[in-house]
């Protein structure tokens, strides 16, 4: 009644009230279908958009955070045009265009992880929420990689992972939001157990250390499997702390335990200790029952395997990628960063550089930044040229499938950079598996959670 | 089960030798000064970097660009002469096979110029302001000089090879009249216990038989008696200072082939041998070596499999938790006199 007073007639009341439930109800539907552009994390406003690097550039795994930061900066600069334009031209199907990611100029953050998962996560979201990242991408640990793309996932923001080989990343704790491209421990199981039986006989018996976290715990379980299923078995499996240094006294037992194999589930800093150590012990010119004692180093890189100097010969293990390889993606980015840089990339660059450019393409083929596009744009992507042969970027769990390594420390390197030689090819369908295998749910892509 | 109890016996006496050299150096500078240095650790990590950058000097090269060959991403390849050989020939390649132990030489002046200017340009302002200042300003310390190692070296461990002769395995069974290959230990490990037994003795009967040692002695007993007697007191502990960084930089030295030196590495080892000073009664020369031997070797054997199967982790905390029994049992540690730090 006080309305009416005032002199609103019920016509009035009904047009109000009309015009109300137009203007918060059905107007969106009408009007902003295709502005989700505008509604999420960091979206691009200016001409430049920014990519967050978080690097391992101190800690156990320093040297290949250092890798993966020349390879994402010399990806950002062919991305933006300059240069040599990398492998831009080779990938297939590429939507690339060497003017930036959707004409905007690629620019960059970086932090550094000090290989610590609390470390990593808070690098990332100081990149997020202070610098505006589109993306994050890096890392050499599958403790960052599962911690930083849980945070992305949280924010609404993509996670390109670096070096990271836990089945858990794109297993257990896998992520709608996260994407490796790197291989895991389960298909390094697969494509060197029949390596080593053949080189070193079905009757052995294997004693791993093993690095104590997600990624060796996940590693020692694939290679025991893989390795017991030829007719191996487990002496002891004893778990050492990440960045341990001093191994020598979990060498000891080792001596006169009954093992005639030792595999080194460690990786970086830790595994060029633990195998400089273990030949220091005279493991490789021991006897243990009447045969040769060897050393396996499952998971191994080129900057591994120099740091570890002659310790490494004949030394068998997995790669996610070679630098030798001789197919044109693989040539062309080993001259791009061999000219730009003076020694040929790691497995840790490439990786790296490659995830950047498949974001880019990501971006550019699905027109926008707004990450469930991306994302729909990355699952079952089919992609060549990258120097793995043909990938699938396999949409229930967002792992790469493609060919595996197995590799053995050169014998008779002719240069300081000559430390590896490609023993096998694994062909992808032979490390392919069951998505379901490791469990874990993606999640959902939308609705797309805001950074701020 | 002999051979595996022996072995992990080694291991302890090879772990507790480092651990007990740089405890040595704490403590003498703790028992003559008064100061608790937390610096110690970069002093050790000093001395690491001194058989780092001789290295490097030894295996400068000139570099050469061979236009005809090409290296595998097409650029000209450089071929690399390394310039020490070059000069010296066979002299040049022994010397840098023995670079490690050959760079104690410029080690040992290093670190006493190093130590003296430490305790005269700063520690010596801190004497008699509370231990808390004290630390304070020797971690500080530490964290300066683990920055500009970093800036000048970079994060990256550096590897330093042991000399040729020295590499693999001694199989001490065989020498002991036992089966052959039972009982076998990296030799350069047993050269780093009979390294740390020599210094330590040396330190020791340097204290104990030299006049110089005697009145050090007195000093850390009553320092204003010995003042008193016209005793220039503040001179001789401003050397033992001094004597103390070239203790620490020479284990720095050693260890590198086992433990390839980064910025980090003197804190790594700092906390630990402050455990071992604690729990072998700070002040107290016998008690950090005895106490080094104790925890290197109770950590060696809390990392047998029959062990951590029992308690699981002990490996991780056997140091801290042995040193927590014996405080709770012994408040002044394992050789502890009354009255220090008590005050």
């Amino acid at each position: 009644m006080t309305i009416l007073k005032r002199g609103l007639s019920r016509r009035r009341v009904l047009q109000t009230g009309l015009a109300g439930i137009i203007g918060t109800g059905i107007s969106p539907m009408i009007f902003s279908r295709g502005a989700w552009a505008q509604e999420f994390c960091n979206n691009p406003t200016g001409d430049t958009v920014t990519f967050g690097l978080n690097l391992p550039l101190t800690g156990a795994y320093a040297e290949e955070g250092a890798d993966e930061q020349k390879a994402y900066e010399l990806a950002i600069k062919h991305l933006n045009g300059e240069g040599d334009g990398g492998l831009i031209s080779v990938l297939t199907p590429t939507a690339l265009k060497g003017n930036g990611v959707l004409g905007k100029k690629v620019t960059f953050v970086t932090s550094d992880s000090q290989t610590k998962s609390d470390v990593a996560r808070a690098g990332a979201t100081r990149m997020i929420e202070r610098d505006g990242a589109i993306m994050i991408t890096g890392g050499s640990s599958s403790g960052e990689a599962i911690a930083v793309q849980g945070l992305c996932q949280e924010l609404g923001v993509i996670f390109m992972a670096g070096l990271t080989h836990s089945n858990d990343t794109t297993g257990k704790d896998k992520r709608r939001y996260g994407f490796r491209h790197f291989f895991n421990a389960y298909q390094s199981g697969v494509g060197l157990a029949p390596v080593l039986a053949e080189a070193y006989g079905a009757d052995r018996r294997a004693y791993h250390l093993t690095a104590d976290y997600t990624w060796g715990w996940t590693q020692e379980e694939s290679i025991k499997n893989a390795t017991e299923a030829l007719g191996w078995q487990t002496v002891e499996a004893v778990r050492t702390p990440l960045g341990a240094a001093d191994f020598s006294q979990y060498l000891t037992p080792i001596l006169n335990s009954g093992a005639d194999v030792l595999i080194l589930n460690h990786y970086g800093t830790d595994m060029v200790n633990s195998l400089t150590q273990a030949v220091q012990f005279g493991m490789r010119d021991r006897q243990a029952n009447g045969k040769d004692f060897q050393i396996v180093t499952p998971l191994i890189s080129e900057l591994m395997a120099k740091g570890a100097g002659e310790n490494v010969k004949g030394v068998y293990g997995t790669s996610n990628w070679h630098w030798n390889l001789q197919d044109p993606g693989t040539i062309a980015f080993t001259k791009s960063f061999g000219a730009a840089y003076g020694s040929p990339p790691s497995q840790a660059a490439h990786t790296a550089y490659v995830q950047a450019l498949l974001y880019a393409d990501a971006v550019e083929r699905a027109g926008t930044f707004y990450p469930p596009e991306v994302i729909k744009a990355l699952e079952g992507f089919e992609f060549d040229g990258m120097g793995n042969g043909p990938t699938l970027y396999r949409a229930e769990d967002h792992q790469c499938i493609k060919n595996v390594l197995v590799v053995q420390g050169n014998e008779s390197p002719t240069s300081e950079f000559d430390v590896l030689n490609i023993v096998q090819e694994i062909p992808r369908e032979d490390v392919a598996y069951d998505p379901a295998m490791f469990g874990g749910e993606l999640g959902p892509a939308e609705p797309v959670p805001m950074c701020a | 089960m002999f051979d595996v109890i022996f072995l992990q016996f080694l291991n302890g006496l090879d772990k507790g030798a480092a651990y007990a050299l740089i405890a040595l150096g704490l403590t003498l500078v703790f028992g003559t000064l008064g100061v608790v240095n937390f610096a110690h650790g970069a002093l050790f990590m000093l001395g690491a970097f001194c058989a780092v950058m001789f290295r490097q000097f030894l295996t400068m090269e000139t570099i050469t660009i061979d236009p005809e060959k090409l290296s595998p991403w097409g650029s000209p390849l450089e071929i690399r002469e390394p310039l020490v050989q070059a000069w010296f020939g066979d002299f040049g390649a022994v010397l840098v096979n023995y670079s490690v132990p050959a760079s104690i030489i410029i080690t040992i002046p290093i670190m006493l110029i190093v130590g003296i200017a430490l305790e005269r340009g700063i520690i010596k302002h801190f004497y008699k302001r509370p231990h808390a200042e004290q630390i304070l300003v020797t971690f500080g310390l530490a964290i300066v000089a683990q920055e500009l190692i970093k800036a000048f070296f970079g994060p990256n461990p550096i590897p330093q090879p042991m000399p040729t002769d020295l590499r693999g395995a001694a199989d001490i069974g065989a020498w002991l009249g036992m089966q052959a290959g039972v009982i076998t230990y990296p030799i350069w490990r047993l050269v780093y216990f009979l390294f740390s037994a020599a210094i330590i003795g040396a330190v020791f009967a340097f204290l104990q038989f030299t006049t110089f040692g005697m009145v050090v002695r007195a000093g850390m007993a009553d320092r204003e008696t010995v003042g008193l007697l016209g005793i220039n007191i503040d001179r001789r502990f401003t050397i033992m200072f001094g004597l103390a960084a070239v203790v620490a930089g020479m284990a720095g030295v050693m260890y590198t082939p086992l433990l390839p030196p980064n910025y980090h590495i003197g804190m790594d080892f700092l906390v630990l041998s402050f455990v071992v000073v604690v729990v072998g009664g700070m002040g107290s020369l016998p008690g950090a070596v005895a106490a080094g031997f104790l925890l290197g070797i109770l950590q060696s054997f809390a990392s047998m499999t029959q062990v951590k199967d029992l308690i699981p982790g002990i490996d991780q905390i056997i140091i801290y938790l042995v040193a927590v029994v014996i405080l709770l049992v012994r408040p002044r540690g394992l050789f502890g006199r009354r009255g220090v730090m008590e005050a």
